[in-house]
């Protein structure tokens, strides 16, 4: 009988076309998705005159830079707008398809390519930005990749990697009401640490993480790199191929037949081994948010602000004091009753069609007491929360809804947090500076932001259900 | 890439364990535009600006310290500042790995020696050294001492070759891999 073998164990084995004395692995690329910020890649094939290997299997899509206001005006930033026209110029002289700004499938790169149906069960999947792991929520093997390396796989299709170790996640156990990825995956982080997973290719397992959705099951990949993870992924299942099925780039007729046949062969075996293992009851999971400037500085709701006095360990109240100086909050301080000047809706971690509903849900019929931005993941996003009636509950409530963009994760096209504004947010990275200049980001599921909006400081979700 | 045989220069000697990447270049010299050219004023610029440092002088390329160089932060500027200087090899008894590979990347000898022969190559006389990929050997004056570099990485430098040089050299095993893929997975494409 051949050895047991995981998930990322049978992804590596199909990809591998020669393998090194130093342990490094030549591995096949079938997904590349280039953005605005592919152009020094772009760059260095051009310097030694080569060519994009397999535009066939490369796509852009216009998301980091994109004004989320006036579409269809031009550009008024310069700068801005040379970064979006290069994306065009550059996929356009290789022949790449092109998601840009005029296209109604424009959107967040990893919301794109997903929605699309271009990322497989079986697939690995890059792109030079480091949420690129929210494609393994398919059961891809999919990360993000830096800038010599595009350049590598557009001349190539190919990249050199050394093999991670492999651990898992489960989280078995009912997950209470009103409980969604978002809070499992802070859980996670604030458990095992922002570095606990370095080196790993994380799998998520067990009952608790088998009964999300598509986008619940994103969400969790997309912050694996939170957890220093190299990637993470969720085996496909029926849930999966029900959400692929039909999608634009997604195979159909006899190949989807045969590719059902070989993805029910993708899940780890019984008895393969993982080099770690981490297990969480989901009973135990509270609606979360962070308090400071790591995703790992997270807490259930319901508790306070830690105090650095009473911490044995001298690093780690080291850094509490940093994250409290730059966060304006005092130890002990009640979580609920901290006040916020903003919120956002929107990122590659929670701007799909469910989490709109869910932020949509909290809001209906109420104001907001303090002004926010909603920006869908993608322009179909967009489209099907207009018709679903969720654009009007958000504007209704005093929310600005917008275009979709990478926006205020990042606040490279100018929607930034003002310095010293707090910011209720659903993204994935509450560092320093991240939503701007002296920005604080408190992290949390799209229904607490709602929940936050609503009250004017975070508060528990659970509450209004 | 400039392919490297042998080189023959003048060296700076760095009597400094673990020169950590930040050392190398200070982030806040990272803000511009991410271009090679132009990092070679930044080179070490903290770390000389100490009494009783050496500071890098025009003509050498060739650079000796002691263990653990180039640890810290992967940011590849760190391999720019010093190949912009004029840098082509780097002496020590072990590097940081990330280091390492940039270094390859960039076309600049990553050379290991014995914590004994580093010392050497330090305390030598102000003479030109010699360095012999072929060979793994350096030379200066009356010293005579081997290196060890990765076998690829070997390659590479000699050759010339970056990594997609390297990898177009295997274009007969990507077209092996894709002919049998193509079989075992015909679902991978994007339906069109
Ligand atoms: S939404 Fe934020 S995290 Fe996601 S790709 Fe854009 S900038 Fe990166």
């Amino acid at each position: 009988m051949p050895a047991p073998l995981t998930l990322f164990d049978k992804l590596w084995r199909s990809h591998v076309v020669t393998e090194r004395d130093d342990g490094l692995a030549l591995l096949w690329i079938d997904r590349h998705f280039v953005h605005e910020g592919s152009h020094h890649a772009f760059g260095q094939i051009a310097a030694r005159g080569a060519k994009v290997a397999r535009p066939d299997l490369t796509f852009g899509v216009a998301d980091h830079y994109v004004p989320t206001r006036g579409r269809g005006l031009p550009i008024p930033d310069a700068s801005v707008a040379r970064m979006v026209d290069q994306l065009s110029a550059n996929t356009a002289a290789h022949g790449i398809t092109l998601f840009g700004l005029d296209d109604a499938r424009q959107g967040i790169v990893h919301v794109t390519g997903t929605e699309q149906g271009l990322t497989l069960p079986g697939l690995t999947v890059v792109c030079g930005d480091s949420h690129t792991s929210t494609h393994g929520a398919f059961g891809a093997y999919a990360f993000g990749i830096g800038a010599s390396e595009v350049a590598h796989v557009l001349a190539t299709q190919t990249l050199w990697q050394k093999k991670p170790k492999r651990m898992r996640v489960g989280v078995d156990g009912m997950i209470g009401l009103g409980i969604t990825a978002k809070d499992i995956m802070l859980t996670v982080i604030a458990t095992i640490g922002a570095d606990g997973a370095a080196g790993h290719a994380i799998e998520f397992a067990g009952s608790a993480i088998r009964g999300l959705s598509m986008e619940g099951r994103m969400t969790l990949c997309n912050m694996s790199i939170e957890a220093g993870g190299r990637c993470g992924m969720v085996a496909p299942d029926e849930t999966t191929f029900a959400y692929l099925a039909g999608r634009p780039f997604a195979p159909a007729g006899d190949v989807w037949t045969a590719a059902i046949d070989d993805w029910r062969r993708l899940p780890t075996d019984a008895d393969a081994a993982f080099d770690r293992e981490v297990a969480l009851d989901g009973a135990d999971i509270a609606p979360t948010v962070t308090w400071g400037i790591s995703p790992e500085q997270a807490l259930p709701i319901t508790a306070s602000v830690p105090d650095p006095a009473g911490m044995a360990d001298a690093v780690k109240a080291a850094a509490t004091r940093d994250a409290l100086d730059y966060m304006a909050l005092a130890p002990g301080q009640k979580l609920d009753t901290i006040a916020v000047d903003r919120v956002f809706i929107g990122s590659c971690t929670n701007s799909r069609i469910e989490d709109l509903r869910a932020a949509a849900g909290v809001l209906a019929g109420k104001r907001a007491k303090v002004p926010g931005l909603v920006s869908p993941g993608s322009s179909l996003v967009k489209q099907q929360a207009e018709q679903e009636g969720l654009a009007r509950i958000f504007t209704e409530a005093g929310l600005e809804w917008v275009e979709s963009g990478c926006s205020m994760c990042v606040g490279m096209n100018g929607d930034m947090v003002a310095p010293g504004e707090r910011c209720a947010s659903t993204t994935n990275r509450n560092f320093k500076g991240r939503q701007g200049p002296g920005a604080r980001t408190h992290l949390m599921s799209p229904a607490m932001v709602a929940a936050a909006a609503v009250t004017g400081h975070l508060t528990d979700v659970r509450r209004f259900s | 890439m400039r392919p490297f045989t042998t080189e023959t220069a003048a060296m700076l000697k760095l009597p400094v364990a673990n020169v950590d990447t930040d050392q190398l270049i200070p982030a806040r010299f990272m803000k511009e535009p991410r271009k090679p050219e132009g990092y070679g004023r930044f080179l070490l610029h903290d770390l000389i600006a100490e009494a009783d440092m050496p500071k890098p002088e025009a003509g050498q390329t060739i650079l000796v310290a002691r263990r653990n160089f180039g640890c810290g932060s992967s940011r590849e500027a760190a391999v720019y500042a010093l190949a912009d200087f004029g840098f082509r090899a780097v002496i020590a008894p072990g590097f940081g790995d990330i280091f390492a590979s940039n270094c390859v990347k960039n076309g600049v000898v990553p050379a290991t020696v014995s914590e004994a022969d580093a010392e050497a190559l330090l305390a030598a006389g102000n003479l030109p050294v010699t360095i012999d990929l072929e060979a793994q050997r350096i030379a200066c004056g009356n010293i005579v001492v081997d290196f060890t570099i990765d076998p690829v990485w070997r390659t590479q430098l000699l050759k010339g070759w970056d990594d997609i040089d390297l990898t177009l050299a295997e274009a007969d095993g990507i077209a092996a891999f894709l002919a049998q893929d193509a079989a075992g997975r015909p679902w991978a494409a994007p339906r069109r």
